[in-house]
């Protein structure tokens, strides 16, 4: 299982053909207490960089971009009464949808935890 | 250049996420802004509210016009009691909303935003033939302790025990200085807005910390709390276009008297208002922000002013406009957000929040 990573601070875990998707700790941190989250619809298809879910916190709504191209599978529906989890656990519990991909290659432009890290450290 | 307050370092030692408001950092949450609403709706929460304006007026307030100024009738006001009202411009718009504090026959404190303190200082000014007016803002702190704990919590931080009806303060002496401590608040709860000098604010405020049921509050809880109430934020609601018929706060207006502004407002009563003022809640948690679009029946019928999430209510919450006859109970309303997305919303009589302790005695320190 790989796992990688976006400017936009989206996360995409990879087993197999399925991307699962969420937002990192620092996005977490940036919103502050998630309070909302518009989920998008299991079937719908979404290109890279695409609008794939909107997460507000009291502070602002902000977009979750689709780290690759792909069908979303399925969603975190836990995340509808429950959307503090995104701030409990956000690499983890907090995920928000499940993507089959159309093709691994556009995770080359993507970052790994290590390159991710060091984008981290120029903000 | 923004402004800081005297308790500055006191919020970057508390680890706050400093924000800007009116001109002035301060601080947006110290922890989390839900958290912080919580623990002002259960115990207490503080604040550093020190970017308000005070103004004081000394004089014989007849003879000196300054009644002109402000809504509320200024000799009625018994001495140690406060009232709420508005400076208007001659259409009946809101300058600004203001506390106004009866300290002696001959003086007053006026409590006014920060965003408008240097043109409510130039219209009392203006308008006051005798007297002195002396803006004290900038040596002024105000810390606001607000919860059902906040009254066992005064007595034992400021071993200050009286009690204090609601929209009433007293004067106390400490260190050789001059603190008011005003039963008022913007929260719903029991509570103090704590007036004193800049150097005494850094000592009030670590006692009040050190107290293991306080914890400090920024403007983000604040904003929820004072939303839940249904109060009215100067800059969202009430604007120079707005008048206080249209937002609903009739009652503030004393028309017995003169002030500026008053023909315009006895014109719209008598013609009815235009726009008014409407409180939702959403179907969702979705938020209402500032500029989301009201709609009724395909129709866009005016905009939200205010909104956030209500923890207590565990929906979007929000105030904004619509024309005056849309208005009734159950009228089938919907918001649409900055990119179209429409969302169902329910009008409903204010507050949202009707369980408060603001008018209460609070709870007893359990220790």
């Amino acid at each position: 299982m790989e796992i990688y990573f976006t400017k936009n601070h989206e996360w995409a875990k990879i087993e197999g053909n399925i991307a699962i998707i969420g937002i990192t700790e620092y996005a977490a941190s940036q919103l502050g207490d998630v309070v909302f989250i518009d989920l998008s619809e299991i079937g719908k298809e979404f290109k890279k960089d695409e609008v794939l879910a909107e997460v507000e916190s009291v502070k602002a709504a902000s977009d979750i971009y689709a780290p690759l191209t792909g069908k979303v599978i399925e969603v975190n529906s836990e995340l509808d009464d429950s959307p503090e989890i995104i701030n409990n656990s956000p690499e983890s519990k907090g995920w928000i949808a499940k993507i089959e991909l159309s093709s691994l290659d556009e995770t080359q432009s993507l970052m790994d935890k290590d390159n991710y890290n060091q984008y981290l450290q120029t903000l | 250049m923004l402004k800081t307050s005297p308790l500055y370092s006191e919020h970057l030692k508390l680890g706050a996420k400093i924000g800007s408001f009116a001109g002035w950092q301060v601080p947006l949450f110290y922890t989390s802004i839900l958290a912080e609403h919580k623990h002002c709706r259960k115990k207490a929460a503080l604040f550093d509210i020190s970017h308000m304006g005070e103004l004081v007026f000394q004089g014989d307030i007849k003879a000196s016009g300054i009644e002109k100024a402000v809504t509320p009738c200024l000799e009625e006001i018994p001495l140690g009691r406060s009232r709420y009202g508005f400076i208007l411009n001659q259409a009946g718009g809101v300058v600004d909303d203001l506390l106004v504090f009866k300290i002696k026959s001959d003086q007053l404190l006026f409590v006014v935003n920060a965003s408008s303190e240097a043109i409510d200082y130039k219209i009392l000014k203006e308008i006051i033939s005798q007297g002195e007016l002396k803006n004290i803002s900038a040596q002024t702190a105000k810390i606001d302790l607000q919860g059902p704990l906040a009254k066992e919590i005064l007595k034992r931080v400021l071993s200050f025990s009286r009690d204090i009806s609601y929209f009433s303060f007293v004067e106390f002496g400490f260190k050789e200085e001059k603190i008011l401590i005003s039963r008022t608040g913007y929260t719903g709860e029991l509570g103090y807005e704590i007036f004193l000098p800049n150097r005494l604010a850094p000592f009030i405020w670590r006692q009040f910390i050190a107290c293991d049921k306080v914890k400090p509050a920024g403007f983000g809880a604040r904003d929820i709390l004072r939303l839940e109430m249904g109060y009215n934020l100067a800059g969202n609601e009430l604007t120079d276009t707005i008048t206080p018929l249209q937002a609903g706060l009739a009652k503030f207006i004393n028309f017995k008297k003169d002030f500026i502004g008053k023909s315009a407002l006895l014109e719209q009563k008598d013609k009815g208002v235009e726009k008014t003022q409407v409180a939702f809640v959403a179907e969702s948690r979705k938020i209402p922000r500032p500029g989301y679009k009201i709609y009724s029946a395909g129709k866009r019928i005016g905009k939200v002013t205010s909104g956030t999430y209500s923890p207590l209510l565990s929906a979007g919450i929000g105030i904004g406009y619509i024309g005056a006859k849309y208005k009734k109970s159950n009228y089938p309303i919907y918001l649409e957000d900055n990119k179209q997305n429409k969302f169902e919303v329910q009008i409903v009589d204010l507050p949202f929040y009707k369980k408060g302790s603001i008018k209460g005695s609070g709870l007893k320190l359990v220790t």
